[in-house]
């Protein structure tokens, strides 16, 4: 029937165990026995999604224009940025992830502070120096600048004098590479030095703009208004303005995690209650276990023997799955539940398709090992045909869901896809060999009890 | 057993589920939820209090909010969906409604950019195009040995068409009965079905094809019959007895969130079955007879 048979169970019992130590363990810790050293140390507490635990998710979007482009390294400094500013808050095991070119989804599970939140990651904290020519501007004076103009009308009272005026951006904090608060003649001031690529920028600049004012703008708001009084040719320069210490600390904290290389808005907000996701959580479980045991029940009556093996193979498959899972991390949300019970469906599937292809070759005579050795052979081009149409599917899925940050999509297609793998091993190798090893060990002679037939 | 000789019925029955759905559908436009359309739905309790429907939406109406709708839920929360709230507006929203009816908490809340909602939409039609468009390319390319493996894609896409037809008529006689929505779940489930409808498509058309080449002389109408009786144990026990007893747990006790999802997931895949057996291989058969010269020719007959 099948050559190696003792080999295959025992490759099956080590995947097992190896399957049920992730599923039952929150830590995965690996020593290399040769020295001290730890070859693996992964943190497995299953994740749970903000549909099953309550939380707040958000989508921020790149606020420039359509037509601009906006490039994916900036994309990436922004989310490290505002991760950074969550983690201050004191915000636990928040996600943030980019969506496609321009959007940035956050999520964060199990939050009460959710306008705390809304507020730190809305702040752009798009520092720019923007050349103001001939006039020195006013501290707190709202500008626009060429640099990502707004759509939005500015506060009236402030824009009196430059409602027309859209001021040139020279350079955006972004090329800032250390910023210092330090004390000269009894004031606070900000020092600070630029990349190479930025000092450039900014010794060209100031060498052919000497006497003009080079304004230093927050957020479209004016800090301070120096005028460039000589070339500065090595990149490094001082910002002067009103502060207190606490106030230049703040900005310089601003300035060196938090300048956003785009400014970015919120498209859109998920609140989910705490309670309703445990509810969900709940229901879903008892619908899982209970769908479980009648299709496993069923299983095992209709196709007796071989639909007992498909049930233990089921169950190894449940365990396996649930490690993979938890190894790589994926988030499990409500969708994803839904996901992994259709995957379910499909291993049944072939499982299926293949018992039925043992009892037609069984009724057309043939003996149970020829029956045995055609029933993988000819249910497989089925088989294999009908999970990649799976596959195709769950792929075009993952790409929908990850360009609008849509996780309950996303989730959906990951668990669907990564089961649909873990069934064909499921029916195609553990079944198999566990079916020849119970053939093998119980001779069955009476086929009508011991098949179905 | 002769499942093809009744096909016309079959179509007639599908048509018969069909269109009362689609005829809702096309009068009273697509139940669209804010994943597609923009805005905003807030699902909130209140303690103490139960304000009527107006005073929520005269509160929203101050803050400058418009198309505002309150509906109550069997739990007691209020559903009020609105446009597109800004979070400083939800937030002066919220604080308003502590003021005036008391302790309240917020179950749920969704607020959806209209540029966000145009573009899933897109998005949404382009996904389900793609992925269609890539099914019957690789059934076509994986029956290229057969006679005719065009035919077998094209069965394949009017079958699952059925089957998206179906589901959506189901939800929208579901949006009039049970105020069922179009949402970013639906979509996944609509790109499921259209995946499990091939799958169902596939494995028929994989019995066509090996009876083929066993069974040379026979012609082809008996051909795909006995292929299909030969493959309905295995479409039975696949989808009645398992995915659909794991969906309807789902439905059942899956909790209010997961219900429609599964309801038309279960429908969905159900209809891929039928579709594979019922429209799928007919069509083939119907093809290879080229019935439709045919087709007016009887009825001249019966006049």
């Amino acid at each position: 029937m099948l050559r190696n048979l003792y080999t295959r169970l025992i490759l099956i019992l080590v995947i097992l165990a190896a399957a049920l130590w992730i599923d039952l363990s929150n830590k995965i810790i690996i020593y290399n026995p040769f020295n001290d050293t730890r070859l693996v140390d992964r943190d497995v507490t299953p994740r749970l999604g903000l549909d099953l635990r309550g939380g707040l998710q958000v989508l921020l979007e790149a606020d420039v224009p359509q037509d601009v482009a906006v490039d994916a390294e900036s994309m990436k400094t922004a989310r490290t940025i505002m991760e950074n500013r969550t983690n201050a808050l004191g915000v636990s095991e928040n996600v943030l992830q980019v969506a496609g070119e321009r959007r940035i989804v956050g999520e964060f599970p199990g939050l009460k502070n959710a306008d705390e939140v809304l507020a730190i990651i809305q702040q752009t904290g798009l520092l720019e120096f923007i050349d103001t020519g001939d006039t020195s501007l006013e501290e707190g004076t709202v500008v626009q600048t060429d640099f990502a103009p707004t759509a939005e009308s500015q506060p009236d009272a402030q824009t009196d004098q430059t409602e027309t005026v859209i001021y040139h951006t020279v350079m955006t904090g972004k090329d800032l590479k250390t910023v210092n608060v330090s004390r000269d003649q009894g004031k606070y001031v900000i020092e600070f030095t630029l990349s190479s690529e930025g000092a450039k920028v900014f010794a060209d600049h100031t060498a052919a703009n000497i006497h003009k004012y080079l304004t230093i703008v927050l957020d479209k708001q004016v800090i301070s208004s120096p005028v460039i009084n000589t070339a500065i040719p090595d990149g490094a320069g001082v910002i002067q303005g009103n502060f207190t210490q606490e106030s230049a600390n703040a900005l310089a904290v601003q300035l060196r995690y938090g300048s956003l290389p785009v400014p970015l808005k919120v498209v859109e907000t998920r609140i989910i209650g705490p309670t309703l996701g445990e509810d969900s959580l709940n229901r879903s479980l008892v619908a899982g276990l209970i769908g479980f045991s009648i299709v496993m029940l069923f299983m095992g009556l209709y196709y007796r023997l071989p639909g007992i093996t498909a049930d233990i193979s089921i169950l190894l498959y449940a365990a396996i799955v649930f490690a993979v899972f938890k190894l790589i991390g994926v988030t499990l949300t409500l969708a994803g539940i839904a996901g992994f019970m259709l995957s379910t469906g499909s291993a049944l599937d072939a499982n299926i398709l293949v018992f039925e292809r043992l009892k037609e070759e069984l009724r057309n005579g043939k003996t149970l090992k020829q029956a045995f050795n055609q029933a993988w052979t000819r249910a497989w081009p089925s088989i294999r045909d009908s999970n990649i149409a799976a596959l195709i599917t769950a792929a075009i899925l993952f790409w929908f869901g990850s360009t609008f940050g849509a996780t309950i999509v996303k989730g959906f297609s990951l668990t669907l896809a990564m089961g649909v793998v873990i069934s064909l091993f499921s029916a195609l190798f553990i079944t198999h060999t566990l079916l020849a090893l119970a053939l093998d060990w119980f001779k069955p002679q009476n086929l009508a009890r011991w098949i179905g037939i | 057993m002769n499942i093809l000789g009744k096909r016309y019925l079959f179509f007639g029955l599908s048509l018969l589920l069909i269109v009362p759905g689609l005829i809702i559908l096309l009068s009273g436009g697509m139940p669209l939820s804010i994943d597609f359309t923009g805005g905003s739905l807030l699902e909130v309790s209140f303690t103490n209090a139960s304000p009527a429907p107006a005073d929520l939406i005269a509160l929203y109406e101050d803050q400058q909010v418009e198309d505002v709708q309150v509906q109550t839920t069997e739990t007691g929360s209020y559903l009020i969906r609105s446009e597109f709230l800004e979070n400083e507006v939800r937030d002066a929203v919220l604080s308003t409604m502590q003021e005036q009816f008391g302790e309240l908490t917020v179950i749920r809340f969704d607020s959806v950019g209209p540029s966000i909602g145009e573009q899933v939409t897109t998005r949404g039609a382009m996904a389900v195009a793609v992925s269609s468009l890539l099914v019957v390319l690789f059934i076509a390319w994986s029956f290229r040995g057969v006679e005719n493996a065009f035919r077998y894609g094209v069965s394949a896409i009017l079958a699952m068409i059925h089957d998206v037809a179906l589901i959506f008529s189901i939800t929208a006689i579901g949006g009039v009965f049970l105020g069922w929505e179009i949402d970013s779940l639906f979509l996944t489930a609509l790109l499921t079905v259209i995946g499990f409808s091939m799958q169902d498509s596939i494995v028929v058309f994989d019995r066509i094809r090996e009876n083929a080449r066993i069974y040379r002389r026979l012609d082809f109408e008996t051909l795909v019959n006995h292929s299909i009786v030969q493959t309905l144990q295995r479409s039975i026990n696949t989808q009645l007895m398992t995915v659909e007893f794991l969906l309807l747990a789902l439905a059942l006790f899956g909790g209010i969130t997961l219900q429609q999802f599964a309801i038309v997931l279960l429908v969905g895949l159900l209809s891929g079955t039928y579709s594979s057996i019922f429209i799928a291989a007919p069509i083939l058969v119907i093809w290879e007879n080229r019935e439709w010269t045919t087709w007016f020719k009887r009825k001249a007959a019966a006049a």
